[in-house]
């Protein structure tokens, strides 16, 4: 990738963060480490890879994503508030009474989100159907589904992997967020499941492992993906919970935190700072 | 819609009707699709999936995963018909119907076979006397109770195009005809089978051939039974209940499954609001299934047309 591309999806990358945690202090609290660990995939996703029209979220033939994590839905609502989905200023609604912004994604609220995710491990099914379904319709398009790691703790998520490999959905692409942390702390000292790479590879995906933080690699990963064929693809994204935000990322217990005014105008200098920096 | 019923078995399986209407809707409508989980044989479709690997899905055994599947492809734009035992047509995936299905809008028709004693030699494992209070309890839902192989037919044309999450509970052998061939039976709606001024039998499902022969029983004894088909759990007709509740005083309903959470709750809700009147149940009285024939079951969980009578002279005198 040419070092001005990589700048920019970096830059984008920041951006998101910057959205996720303006939206998450707007309400208080939320799931910020979580949403920080999937910036950067989101930033090349949207930003590269993915073939989406924000005027016409309908548009049949787009590819897809499901955040079957769905508590990070900030990270994607900061996103699609930056394509220009809805206004930047909703972001701001986050879990107010009415919102078009519910804490975890919502096809039926919120323009750009292309599916319901929540209760965890669902989205994975849910993705496989949608890839089946625009394979069945002879649509171009991809869906990308993007797990958490704690998340695959359900066995929902390996029925899915292996319905996935079952039905050849070389149009699928699975994006394991592993940030090793989920709700109660480590994942290693609570479910530990060992290792990811090669079990999506023995459930029959064509695999990698990348630095999920590094929006080069990623993007390189991804552009492998669009090759097809009749395997789904997983990429392993080697990332840690609240990148980005180093008082996060070092705060152990980060899945869901409050943000107070003092940290938010620091955080936002801090990533301003780096902005400027990509964007000189 | 018209009736037929006199007491005598539809010479079909209902399975094979079952079997033949999918393929038959999928023929019509491209955007039909039929998953099921490893049961195909067991209601005669594998045959044709095989011929149509792209318009029936066989998911394995992994019912969570094939309703998140077909609630994606929903989302897709197809109009997924979904098969498995009742218990884990419920139970086994009900969570995945009620968020990826109901609270995300993808509509689905799932169809859960061998609904409370007629799982028979399978038993208690496989014998769902709750699955109808657990759609029940799906927002947006509709949930149906089948009389015979016409209704399933006339249901399962109805579903297809229905939004929310719709629950369809039918058996796989034989069923008593009530129903000629072709009838419709608006889901929302109650059939009324017999008249009666002195107590009214509200039944569903295999419950309906049990009633209406309480009833002939009772006519026999001087007593004049009104016999209502609720097929349609939910939508629940509820100026039916309360027409007929109003119009004798005394009610029996009759269902294969649990007291609690299914047709007599939902007659009971009706019932409480509308016009309070004595009702009694024939309905499992909150027990797990067991195995066994079809008859020794109707027997030990009281679901008889001679617990109806009886059910029936109760409610009648408690009324007074």
């Amino acid at each position: 990738m040419e070092q001005a591309e990589k700048k920019k999806l970096e830059a984008f990358a920041v951006r998101i963060r910057m959205a996720a945690i303006d939206a998450i202090h707007s309400i208080g609290a939320g799931h910020v480490g979580g949403a920080l660990s999937i910036a950067d995939v989101l930033a090349v996703l949207y930003g590269r890879e993915m073939s989406v029209r924000p005027d016409e979220p309908g548009w049949a033939d787009r590819d897809k994503l499901v955040c079957s994590k769905g508590h990070a839905g900030p990270a994607v609502y900061g996103t699609l508030a930056l394509k220009g989905y809805f206004p930047y200023e909703e972001l701001h609604t986050l879990n107010r009474p009415g919102t078009h912004l519910p804490s975890h994604c919502d096809r039926n609220k919120t323009p750009g989100v292309d599916m319901t995710t929540g209760s965890l491990g669902q989205g994975t099914s849910l993705a496989a159907g949608m890839a089946l379904g625009d394979r069945l319709k002879g649509r171009p398009s991809r869906t990308f589904l993007i797990v958490g790691d704690g998340e695959t703790n359900e066995g929902q998520v390996w029925e899915a992997l292996s319905f996935a490999a079952a039905k050849k959905l070389g149009n699928l692409v699975v994006l394991l967020d592993w940030n090793k942390r989920q709700l109660d702390g480590y994942t290693d000292d609570i479910f530990p499941m060992g290792d990811y790479a090669a079990k999506f590879e023995a459930f029959g995906f064509d695999t990698a492992k990348v630095n999920g933080n590094d929006v080069g690699e990623v993007a390189a990963a991804l552009e492998r993906t669009r090759a097809g064929g009749d395997r789904p693809y997983a990429i392993v994204l080697d990332t840690v919970k609240g990148f980005g935000i180093d008082e996060v990322a070092k705060t152990p217990m980060n899945h869901s935190i409050p943000i107070s005014d003092e940290q938010f105008e620091k955080w936002t200098a801090q990533l301003r700072a780096e902005l400027a920096e990509l964007e000189g | 819609m018209k009736i037929v019923y006199n007491g005598e078995m539809d010479p079909r399986l209902i399975k094979s009707v079952l079997g033949e209407t999918i393929p038959a809707l999928a023929a019509e409508d491209p955007d039909v699709i039929y998953l099921d989980a490893d049961l195909m044989n067991c209601i005669g479709t594998a045959k044709w999936a095989a011929a149509h690997p792209d318009r029936a899905i066989n998911c394995g055994i992994a019912e969570a995963n094939m309703v998140g599947v077909a609630c994606g492809l929903a989302a897709a734009g197809f109009k997924p018909f979904v098969h498995t035992f009742g218990p884990f047509a419920s139970r086994r995936c009900y969570d995945q119907a009620f968020l990826s299905g109901g609270y995300a809008g993808n509509d689905i028709t799932i169809i859960g076979t061998d609904p409370g004693v007629t799982a028979t030699l399978n038993g208690g494992t496989h014998m769902p006397f709750e699955d109808v209070a657990l759609y029940r309890a799906l927002p947006g839902s509709t949930v149906i109770d089948v009389t015979d192989p016409a209704m399933l037919v006339s249901i399962l044309r109805q579903c297809k195009d229905r939004p929310g999450v719709k629950y369809i509970r039918v058996g796989r052998k034989q069923y008593a005809r009530v129903y000629e061939d072709g009838s419709e039976l608006p889901i929302g709606r109650a059939a009324t089978l017999r008249e009666g001024g002195d107590v009214v039998i509200f039944a569903a499902g295999i419950m309906v051939h049990e009633a209406m022969q309480a009833a002939l029983r009772l006519e026999g004894e001087g007593v004049s039974a009104a016999v209502v088909d609720l097929y349609s759990v939910k939508p629940l007709d509820a100026d039916a209940v309360e027409h007929w509740a109003r119009r004798t005083g005394a009610v029996v309903v009759a269902e294969n499954h649990n007291r609690i959470g299914g047709l007599y709750s939902a007659v009971s809700e009706v019932l409480t609001e509308r016009c309070p009147t004595r009702a009694l149940p024939v309905a499992v009285n909150d027990e797990f299934g067991e195995v066994g024939p079809q008859g020794y079951l109707q027997q030990r969980f009281g679901l008889t047309s001679e617990q109806i009578v009886d059910r029936v002279k109760a409610v009648i005198a408690l009324r007074g």
